[in-house]
């Protein structure tokens, strides 16, 4: 049942959300018109909804400061928001670093070029703890010092000064070191976002496994293809057809390339299979 | 293995981080601030007080900017505080890193007014500019002007600058005004600019009118003996 139809739509989507959320951001100080002041670590939206980052938070918490209730109550709508829509679904359809590193892995694959380092994907958490350990014994959120993410979002809004240096690093990092290596493998805000995607409720599913015919374009594409396989290649009493892998950032990169429509988005229940297996 | 190259990596930015935040000189910190330390801890660097000071004092620290990059500073030279009776930027940010409890400006501790070169400040000099003391929010109680002999003329007063630090805010609107080329009266952090006595010191004179009466008993007064032809008193 191959069909030949529009490979871009989420791709598309998640470009024009990236892209628009920072145009929100720039619309204040550009244009003088304020539907969001701040930036991605703590905003106001309409001079009403406050928004934290949880890493943010964590950081701040673990250095021996509680926040204001303000933060507090950011945090507690963006985690409840994250929940619903997935974790990592911020990596995907938000965080502007994202933009870089697909950029990255773009050339990479139009240069042929095959990146020798494969650092475990467990080191992100490694990280994290590292950093937290550190900021409880500095008491200063060290991480915020080089964070790209908070950089590039800061920079672009608030001006980047010698920012980019650091995002440079991430790209090069990204096109000649590892593939894939800042968004999958080091980025600790990405595996903070990662602990909500484990309860998250949209997930994709793969209902149509049995249509695979194994062209392994999904795993080309996923930025994170350890999460596929079980969802995919289970079978009978094996895992169910949802990807329930912590890392998976609701990209529907998937969705949009397999032409034998095995992917769409669901919830991540009724995770049996029954039916067309 | 990746455990290690994660410390390691995680270690290293620490020591750039802890060694990247010392604040220079001039760069001073919006009311309300906590000490620093705790500060860059309480900081999540969103901007929001820089976007509700409606004199546009505030900034964010770019990387390449002598401040913690990402948290909010002026640079008094620039553009001064002028303390908004209503603190927005206390009130606009969602942590605490400026602390609510600053409500009344007055209290608000930004850095500390030094009259740093008396060999450039006109008063100094012994003529009257009084620009800074003039321009001063809390006119006539941050700073005051100490009358005192000018030895060059033999019969003028020079009327020199005294900053009390109980009353200062540090808004920098003295170092803003000050009409030399370059400021001979400088706003600095707090911790640059103030001494602190040995914590076990009591100044006897204190420590007497606190009690009421001598601190020892006993005590025969002697008289002082004054210099020449002054005689006993
Ligand atoms: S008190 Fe007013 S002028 Fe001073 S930093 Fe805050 S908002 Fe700006
Ligand atoms: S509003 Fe508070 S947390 Fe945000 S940059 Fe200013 S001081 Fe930091």
């Amino acid at each position: 049942m191959v069909r030949s139809r529009w490979r871009w739509k989420w791709l598309f989507l998640r470009r024009l959300t990236q892209v628009g959320i920072l145009g929100l951001f720039l619309l204040g100080p550009m244009a003088g018109i304020w539907i969001v002041k701040g930036n991605l670590s703590s905003n106001l939206v309409l001079d009403l909804l406050p928004l934290t980052d949880p890493f943010l938070l964590l950081q701040t918490t673990v250095s021996g400061h509680l926040p204001e209730t303000t933060a507090l109550l950011g945090t507690a709508i963006v985690v409840t928001f994250y929940l619903l829509v997935g974790g990592r679904a911020f990596c995907g359809w938000v965080c502007p670093v994202n933009i870089v590193t697909d950029a990255a892995a773009w050339l990479r694959e139009m240069l042929g070029l095959r990146p020798r380092a494969r650092p475990s994907r467990t080191t992100r958490y490694w990280l994290l703890g590292t950093l937290l350990i550190m900021t409880a014994l500095t008491g200063i959120t060290v991480w915020e010092w080089v964070n790209p993410v908070s950089m590039l979002h800061r920079g672009l809004i608030f001006g980047f000064g010698f920012a980019w240096v650091v995002l440079l690093a991430v790209f090069l990092f990204d096109l000649l070191v590892a593939q894939r290596g800042w968004c999958s493998h080091l980025c600790p805000m990405g595996a903070t976002y990662s602990l909500l995607g484990a309860g998250s409720i949209i997930r994709v599913r793969a209902d149509d496994r049995a249509r695979c015919d194994d062209c392994m374009e999904c795993f080309r594409v996923c930025p994170e293809p350890q999460v596929i396989q079980p969802a995919l290649k289970g079978t009978g009493d094996g895992p169910g057809p949802v990807i329930t892998g912590m890392n998976c950032t609701n990209c529907g990169r998937c969705i949009d390339v397999c032409d034998q429509i095995v992917f769409h988005f669901g919830t991540r229940f009724h995770n049996k299979m029954e039916a067309s297996s | 293995m990746t455990a290690c190259g994660a410390a390691l990596f995680g270690g290293g930015v620490t020591l750039y981080a802890t060694n990247a935040s010392a604040m220079p000189a001039q760069a001073l910190r919006p009311p309300g601030v906590l000490d620093e330390e705790t500060f860059l801890g309480a900081c999540v660097r969103c901007g929001l007080c820089v976007r509700d000071c409606p004199y546009d004092t505030l900034d964010l620290a770019r990387v390449g900017e002598p401040v913690a990059v990402g948290t909010p500073y002026f640079i008094a030279r620039q553009v001064a505080c002028e303390m908004c009776e209503d603190i927005p930027c206390v009130k606009a940010c969602p942590t605490g890193a400026l602390d609510p409890e600053l409500t009344d400006i007055d209290d608000a501790r930004m850095g500390l007014a030094v009259l740093i070169d008396q060999e450039t400040c006109l008063n100094f000099l012994g003529l009257r500019c009084d620009v800074c003391y003039q321009i001063c929010p809390l006119i006539g109680e941050a700073i005051t002007l100490e009358l005192d002999h000018n030895d060059r003329t033999g019969v003028h007063a020079r009327f020199l600058h005294t900053v009390n630090s109980e009353t200062c805010t540090g808004c920098g609107k003295c170092e803003a005004a000050c009409v030399l080329d370059v400021a001979a009266i400088k706003v600095l952090p707090i911790t640059l600019a103030k001494g602190q006595l040995g914590r076990h010191y009591r100044l006897g004179w204190e420590e007497q009118e606190k009690a009421g009466k001598p601190l020892l008993e006993n005590i025969i007064d002697l008289p002082d003996r004054m210099p020449a032809g002054g005689g006993l008193q």
